[in-house]
């Protein structure tokens, strides 16, 4: 049934930024008491989570006054945060170069371009660690570009603990685990802190991608990279999902509920299917609240949704899916 | 002698190459101990004096096991235990 809504005018496509729909999981909740919800971030203006950390760490510099007119800024990043600074940064008067793996997908790299932004390839071994290495490399060598950082800008897990958080207690008062993927970790720690603050005995669940062995492809231990915004306090468990895990949720998604998402959003289920067995084995009642973070549509060229899943799975073998 | 622990490529230049290994354990800590027994040098490349080193990322069946009681964390027999190094994440 289509109803009328709420106000949903805004001045501008900046301003419709957040208010995602959260939509029920009907067909792979496994029951009445153990229920799992989506919420859909690739409504957002550029189609992923990540236009509300671009907008709220570009709102920061500018108020810090780091940001002018006509200044340069500078992000690793594997696509979405990329994506969403180039359209802000097109709108706003500002030069971007992403510093992007060179294993991302196709449709990336022409977003970004199409939006104006220049992009500089690192190397796929060692993925996004590679991606960070290189900027921080940039940024010292030319002090006047505008470094960001996702990875330790506060503005990113604040936004989430200020919007994404208090979205999901008005629409899911009853939640009882927040499941989302893994990466600058800014979605987890902000929404996150948020929900343990309002919600006695909340689970905060990470879903973390297993790459293929490329991507973690550096030659020793000591190379590896824990974000700044990471404090494991905020979490209560954390999944390594396959791959071949993710592919097959995601296409479970959009075969049993008409959701067409990214391969993180496979990765989201796939963890959230384990907790939703366990609270069901334990006779908890659970209301599950998982992030999708983009829709599928920026990995069709990867072969995610074609052919067999065994096909699919070789196709992504070396990528940065996720 | 029936928990498989894979190894990343980085550290399989202890396990004569090999990408999985059998060992066996109570605990992780336990595990990790009878790896090296076999595998030497292993035991100092995952663990110091603290626990676990900060790019070290060991789950127990896919589960991080920094939540299930760190090096405590108890094996059994058909376990899989898989070692990582901390990464960056993907479309982030």
């Amino acid at each position: 049934m289509v109803t009328l809504g709420g106000q949903m005018r805004f001045d501008s496509i900046l301003d419709s930024v957040g208010g995602t729909p959260l939509v029920g999981l009907p067909n792979l909740s496994p029951g009445p008491d153990t229920r799992l919800w989506a919420k859909l971030e690739d409504r957002n203006p550029t189609g992923s989570v990540k236009d509300r950390v671009a907008l709220a760490m570009i709102d920061a510099a500018e108020k810090e006054g780091r940001l002018h007119k006509g200044a340069t800024i500078l992000e690793p990043t594997s696509g979405n945060t990329g994506i969403s600074l180039a359209m802000i940064a097109r709108l706003r008067g500002y030069k971007l170069i992403c510093v992007m793996p060179e294993n991302t997908s196709a449709e990336r790299t022409q977003l970004l371009q199409m939006f104006g932004a220049s992009i500089i390839y690192s190397p796929a071994a060692g993925g996004s660690n590679e991606a960070v290495r290189v900027a921080r490399k940039l940024a010292a060598e030319n002090p006047d570009w505008v470094l960001l950082y996702q990875y330790g800008n506060e503005a990113n897990a604040r936004v989430h603990y200020e919007t994404t958080g208090p979205e999901l207690l008005a629409d899911l008062p009853g939640i009882t685990h927040f499941v989302a993927g893994l990466g600058t970790t800014g979605t987890l720690m902000g929404t996150g802190r948020f929900l343990r603050e309002h919600v006695p005995g909340v689970q905060v669940v990470a879903a973390e991608p297993r790459y293929g062995e490329l991507v973690y492809g550096f030659r020793n231990m000591d190379e590896g990279f824990v974000p700044e915004l990471y404090d494991d306090s905020v979490l209560t468990s954390r999944f390594s999902v396959s791959a071949a895990d993710a592919l097959r949720r995601a296409r479970q998604l959009v075969h049993e509920e008409g959701i067409f998402a990214g391969i993180s959003a496979g990765c989201v289920l796939h963890a959230g299917l384990a907790i939703a067995e366990r609270a069901r084995g334990l006779g908890q009642r659970a209301e599950i609240a998982l992030l999708i973070a983009d829709g599928g549509w920026k990995y069709l060229s990867t072969g995610a949704f074609a052919g067999t899943l065994a096909e699919a799975e070789a196709k992504i073998e070396g990528e940065l899916w996720a | 002698m029936a928990i498989e622990v894979r190894i990343p490529t980085i550290l399989r230049t202890y396990t004569g190459g090999a990408k999985s290994v059998q060992a066996s354990g109570d605990t992780i800590a336990g595990l990790i101990a009878d790896l090296d027994s076999r595998h030497v040098g292993l035991q100092e490349r995952l663990v110091d004096g603290s626990g676990l080193r900060r790019f070290v990322n060991v789950y127990l069946n896919d589960e991080d096991v920094r939540f299930l009681g760190g090096l405590d964390a108890p094996v059994k027999d058909g376990d899989t235990v898989t070692v990582l190094p901390a990464v960056a994440g993907g479309a982030r």
